[in-house]
């Protein structure tokens, strides 16, 4: 402590003649740098570049069997599922947190709703609702143990998933309800399974569930007071919280809508595969995290668009069936997305030094 | 302001007796604090006198065990600091409570955002963008943060003096009663301490009352209209920064010297 001047100004006199800006922005720095903020800005357009760059390679090997509308529509059928979850999942990571239970919640609550139509002899439309909201449940009381238990996100999902997929499989007795079965008596199961067709493009309703769903959620995030809620809680959870964000409220609600989507994914599965299976959706989980990750949402929380997600869904689904067009080994479909694992992490790192 | 009046005049923020203990720790021993309006009142204290207790008390961020809190001659109790900030208590924390990725805008309007008016902000929910962009440039001119050019640009764009800027605005804009700063140039340099020194001045210019917790003696001496002097738990004196040297009031702090004048509390 300065003993000496009694006038506190003195010493900053020393400053006066320095300039009075305080951190002027510099635009220095060449393309890379002004590519690095573009991208920081919109950070669903890596994977919208990836995207179109991996749809116009497979074009250009395969052609026209698969830049085709049949094809390329096919593409949205098979990702339809993943993209569901990874929307739900999208949402979670952008939190900072993860949910291992997807995939879990997902089969489980399609398992509800086939057993308590067959089972019990609800009518579908009931039992759908009964799904729609176990699954909502199951979402919830992994927000509860997150938010107010303050237990970590990966420890409790791992937790519930081992405690929902046991519980699929004791309270289904590892039946299958057989897909012709719920042609005949329960149509509305699948639901989401039925298609239109475009010209050569067909789109099942599950495709369309998943566009309006992202769309949706996009709309959400962006536009809504609880959106940017979601992502102050993912950027600094104690800053929002000392801001006013009721961030307990806001980290259940998380878990509960992904818990919601995943049971509609769920009701989505038995249209895909038209039957009701528990061992159904086995990879779920690791599909819809590397949806996301591919998609540039940043697992450290706060940073991403669920858009991107959805173009990470594709680009898997474009490499699988791009790849099996190609004839090749599906072991070369895996090596491939683990190294576009890797190269949207990188790219995330490199995207988010342009904050320091 | 007319510093002989102050004492007429009724505290704006008051504090009685309060007392707060952590396991056998007494963190606030019957602590009287008082803030009367228009005032900047600094508050000073040794590393662990007890003062971000006091302060935390005053700001609903603690509940106190004994005592009561007046905020205009009416005993309130916050829960939360929410609660507090309904009450026009805005609080400038010393780690800033933003969100980086956001941006200023949002971050300004972070848990009390503005909705459209009509179908959309109704039925949709839909943000009033437009409007919340409108205001928070408006706040941050009215503050002569004119160097921030892109409302829409991501906090974590901005220098430290500029975030401390973004916060006391925000606290500016929302406090209509108090404003309480946490050590808000503990971490700037000098240029940028002077920025928001200036802000502190401009905000009580505009007749609300500021908390300054600060550990910067020039900058205390600089802008206080009394300094709240706490040791062991307690309010040990309040002194007027033109009575008094900062020797003094380190001597005081530190418990070096015994307040002995008419002002000791």
């Amino acid at each position: 402590m300065s003993e000496t001047s009694p006038k506190p100004n003195d010493y900053e006199s020393a400053a006066t003649g320095a300039s009075a800006t305080v951190a002027e922005f510099e635009h220095h720095g060449g393309f890379l740098t002004r590519i690095q903020h573009t991208l920081h800005q919109n950070p669903a357009l890596v994977p919208l570049i990836v995207l179109v760059l991996s749809v116009i390679l497979f074009a250009v090997l395969i052609g026209s069997n698969f830049f085709s509308p049949f094809a390329l529509t096919l593409i949205l059928q098979q990702v339809a599922i993943v993209g569901i979850t990874a929307a739900a999942q999208s949402l979670v990571i952008l939190t900072a947190g993860i949910d291992l239970s997807v995939g879990a919640i997902m089969v489980f609550s399609s398992v509800i709703m086939g057993q308590f139509t067959f089972r019990y002899g609800l009518p579908a439309e009931i039992s759908i609702i009964i799904g729609l909201a176990a699954g909502t449940l199951m979402g919830f009381i992994n927000g509860v143990l997150v938010s107010v238990m303050r237990l970590p996100p990966f420890i409790v999902t791992l937790g519930t998933w081992q405690i929902f997929l046991a519980a699929n499989y004791l309270y289904s007795a590892n039946e299958t309800i057989r897909a012709q079965d719920i042609a005949e008596q329960a149509a509305a199961l699948q639901f989401f399974g039925n298609s239109f067709k475009i010209g050569g493009a067909v789109f099942t309703y599950g495709v369309v569930l998943m566009l309006v769903l992202v769309a949706v959620l996009a709309y959400a995030l962006k536009q809504t007071a609880w959106g940017r809620h979601v992502y102050a809680v993912g950027d600094d959870a104690e800053a929002a919280e000392l801001s006013g964000v009721q961030t307990k409220k806001v980290l259940i609600s998380v878990y509960a809508l992904s818990g919601l989507i995943c049971a509609l994914a769920g009701w989505v599965l038995i249209g895909r595969i038209g039957s009701v299976s528990p061992t159904s959706g086995q990879l779920a989980n690791i599909e819809a995290i590397t949806a996301v990750v591919i998609g540039g949402i940043s697992l450290f929380g706060g940073r991403g668009s669920i858009v991107g997600s959805l173009f990470g869904a594709l680009i898997v689904g474009v490499f699988s069936l791009g790849l099996r067009m190609a004839g090749t080994d599906p072991q070369w479909t895996y090596l491939l997305i683990g190294l576009l694992i890797i190269g949207a992490v990188a790219v995330d790192q490199w995207i988010r030094k342009v904050s320091v | 302001m007319d510093q002989k009046g102050v004492s007429l005049m009724e505290p704006i923020l008051q504090g009685k007796k309060l007392v707060k203990r952590y396991g056998r720790v007494t963190a606030l021993d019957h602590c009287d604090f008082e803030l009367y309006p228009g005032e900047i009142l600094a508050v000073i204290g040794d590393n662990g006198a007890g003062k971000s207790t006091l302060i935390k008390a005053v700001s609903g961020a603690v509940i106190p065990d004994e005592g009561e809190v007046r905020l205009e001659g009416k005993q309130v109790h916050f829960s939360s600091p929410l609660d507090a900030r309904e009450h026009g208590i805005e609080t400038v924390y010393q780690q800033l409570a933003m969100s980086p990725a956001l941006s200023i805008a949002d971050n300004m309007f972070m848990g009390r955002e503005l909705r459209k008016p009509g179908f959309m902000g109704k039925y949709f929910f839909q943000l009033d963008r437009k409007e919340m962009e409108r205001i928070a440039r408006e706040k941050l001119n009215d503050l002569g943060l004119m160097t921030i050019q892109n409302i829409n640009q991501a906090v974590e764009t901005l220098s430290g003096g500029q975030r401390q800027g973004v916060a006391v605005a925000r606290a500016a804009a929302f406090g209509s009663k108090v404003i309480i700063l946490d050590e808000p140039t503990a971490a700037l340099g000098v240029k940028e301490s002077r920025k928001v020194l200036e802000l502190i001045q401009d905000v009580r210019s505009r007749g609300i009352p500021i908390v300054l917790i600060s550990h910067n003696m020039p900058h205390v001496f600089e802008v206080a209209d009394r300094i709240h002097i706490h040791r062991l738990g307690k309010r040990l004196c309040v002194i007027k920064p033109q009575d008094h040297t900062m020797n003094d009031a380190v001597a005081l702090m530190t418990g070096a010297k015994e307040p002995d004048f008419e002002s000791a509390a």
